[in-house]
């Protein structure tokens, strides 16, 4: 780099301007994952000292918090991209919730074979997805009020309807259901590999990240997800559909809670109105400490995916480190806090140019 | 195409209000290729509220927008960039945290590949965008670097290449030196002309005559909703703009920090506060003058 600016030669005012700048930046910002992906070796690091004798290390305990971040990873991945592209979905939970609801109600109550249930539930998330960008894009509101409101209104309706369906707030018995071997091994089957078992669902957690990380880097819609995370009126002015992206993004968030919830269902072989409760948040947490700024308009889709490892690696570790579980949260909180003030170092670095 | 007698733009006696507010009033202006037509008023003289409806953001009430000498009528912004207008405002140009070259081809991007693998042609984009910026004289070493890190000048500057590129016959720039630097605007108004010798139109909407009088070859002055006139370099002198355009509030403001003095001491300052408001006087007399 320094010698193109030399051979840029006098005469150019803003060449020399530069050139200092872009090599502090270039150093301190080199990835907005960076961060993270210190803070998952030093949590590693962590566990393997303080654990490390109780089988954190071992290949069972690798595959323990593996499932652990898949199952979170997955929503954060598409919370991600939704966040990058400057918005929220506090509604995922409850979508979750709801749609391993429909999967076990609609197959184990009314005989439905179990691949149309997945299909019906898939239709809600898609469903629920686009009234959220609508809503938001139409109304201009802050898309965490409207999806907090989403998330009581679907968490509320999914106790209410069951209940009043089944009389019940569990519904299981999927295991008899037609289609459910074939189901089981898409959504829920395992991998021996050493003599431990990895579930299905890190192959779907590492296959999602790879397609959010192409989308962003690679194509024209990332480039819009972007810059109307950046600013949304900058984009509107050079003709990004604003509105399709945002549509987009919701719809993309909840496909991840319905993902996550046949998951659940097929693994568990039925469902609880009150499973996905809080993941919403969780999913924030791991996005964020991902390096993914709360702003919008910057972070990565790997950044989410090492955010889910250490929120995985966190809760199984203080499980093997023999530590209550009640002091996860602590753990959790203080990563939060810790990640945000470096993202806010970031940021500054990334636009603190001359204004 | 067509000859100097058609302007690339024409507003004629266009129109536009606000409820019961006149924002603009039959207000006549033009621009030709390979033209600087620079468009000059205090605040709140409507030039905001003209650059809207000739960059489709609103339509006029009354009067006509002629592209080519053929009317227009715009329903949206993108509706008049497909017209060749593109404009490029104050602060709302480019997307700080976002690379160099991925702002550039923001929502134009080049694309390769079919159906499902079909992708952001990156390799070109950062091409294009290096050499587009070469022509323009600016330099990048790396089309990642998020503009954030850029100065307003080279922010500015980037747009306008961005908008040449992409075909723009006519330039709208917004106050594009406002808040820039004595040397920066210096820039800014290079690639200006460079814009204006490669035949585009440009209108320059600007409060500082000392950044218009150099590069503009015509001036529209506006004075609340209404056109005061529109004159040739040849046909009026720096000193006559500023006082027919900011000489009040310049004065005004004059008049008022002196009464702040005046705190202090009374009696010399009465007399300055005086002088000043004679000045005043004098230019809103020459604005008068030279309206009729």
């Amino acid at each position: 780099m320094a010698v193109t600016s030399k051979a840029a030669g006098p005469g150019n005012v803003t060449v020399d301007e530069r050139v200092a700048r872009v090599g502090s930046l270039r150093r301190l910002l080199v990835r907005p994952e960076m961060g993270a992906v210190s803070g998952a070796i030093l949590v590693w690091a962590f566990f393997a000292i303080v654990a490390g004798d109780r089988g954190f290390l071992s290949l069972n305990g690798t595959a323990n918090y593996l499932v652990v971040s898949a199952e979170l990873g997955i929503l954060a991945v598409a919370v991600a991209l939704l966040m990058i592209g400057g918005e929220f979905d506090l509604s995922i939970g409850s979508v979750l919730g709801a749609c391993g609801m429909i999967v076990a109600v609609l197959s184990a109550q009314h005989g439905w074979n179990i691949w149309a249930a997945i299909a019906a539930s898939l239709c809600f998330a898609l469903l629920i997805g686009f009234i959220n960008g609508v809503f938001v894009h139409r109304t201009g509101l802050p898309s965490f009020i409207v999806t907090l409101g989403m998330l009581f209104v679907i968490r509320g309706a999914t106790i209410g309807l069951t209940r009043r369906e089944t009389g019940r707030t569990q519904v299981g018995g999927l295991a008899k259901v037609d289609g459910y071997d074939a189901a089981h091994k898409v959504f829920a089957s395992h991998v021996e590999i050493g003599g431990a078992s990895f579930s299905v669902a890190i192959l779907w957690w590492l296959g999602i990240a790879a397609l959010a990380t192409w989308i962003l880097l690679r194509t024209a819609f990332g480039n819009w997800i972007t810059g109307v995370g950046g600013s949304a009126q900058a984009a509107r002015n050079v003709g990004v559909p604003v509105a399709r992206v945002r549509i987009l993004l919701f719809m993309g968030t909840a496909v991840s809670a319905w993902l996550v919830s046949v998951i659940q269902a097929v693994t568990f072989t039925g469902s609880d109105v009150l499973r996905g409760q809080f993941r919403e948040f969780y999913a924030i947490v791991a996005v964020v400490i991902g390096g993914t700024l709360l702003t919008g308009g910057y972070g990565t889709a790997i950044g989410a995916v090492l955010g889910a490892l250490i929120y995985g690696m966190v809760q199984q570790g203080i499980v093997f480190a023999g530590v209550d579980a009640d002091w996860f949260q602590v753990f959790l909180g203080a990563m939060l806090l810790a990640a945000v003030l470096i993202n806010r170092f970031v940021r500054n670095r990334a636009v603190g140019g001359v204004r | 195409m067509s000859t100097q007698a058609t302007p690339l733009i024409e507003v004629d006696n266009v129109s536009k209000y606000f409820g019961s507010v006149i924002a603009l009033k039959d207000v006549s202006m033009s621009v030709d290729r390979g033209e600087v037509m620079c468009l000059l008023g205090d605040n709140g003289a409507g030039k905001s509220t003209l650059i809207k409806i000739i960059s489709g953001v609103y339509p006029p009430d009354e009067g006509q927008l002629r592209v080519d000498g053929n009317a227009v009528r715009f329903t949206s912004p993108r509706h008049a960039l497909d017209a060749g207008i593109a404009t490029v405002y104050q602060d709302l140009a480019m997307i700080p945290l976002m690379g160099i070259a991925r702002n550039f081809f923001l929502g134009s991007e080049p694309q390769r590949g079919w159906g499902p693998l079909r992708r952001f042609d990156t390799a070109r984009a950062d091409r294009v965008t290096r050499e587009e910026l070469a022509k323009m004289g600016i330099l990048v070493r790396d089309t990642s670097q998020p503009v954030g890190t850029l100065s307003g000048g080279e922010r500015q500057s980037i747009a306008i290449a961005r908008a040449v590129y992409f075909g723009a016959k006519v330039l709208i720039l917004d106050e594009p030196t406002a808040a820039l630097g004595v040397k920066e605007a210096g820039v800014v108004l290079r690639y200006i002309a460079q814009a204006r010798a490669r035949g585009l139109g440009v209108v320059l909407i600007t409060h500082n005559v000392h950044h218009a009088y150099p590069i503009g070859d015509r001036f529209t002055l506006l004075n609340r909703g209404r056109s005061v006139g529109t004159f040739r370099k040849s046909e009026i002198s720096r000193e006559e703009v500023v006082a027919m355009m900011a000489g009040g509030e310049e004065l005004d403001e004059l008049s008022h920090e002196l009464e702040e003095f005046a705190r202090s001491d009374r009696l010399a300052a009465a007399e300055l506060v005086e002088s000043a408001r004679n000045l005043a006087q004098e230019a809103s007399a020459v604005r008068e003058d030279t309206a009729r």
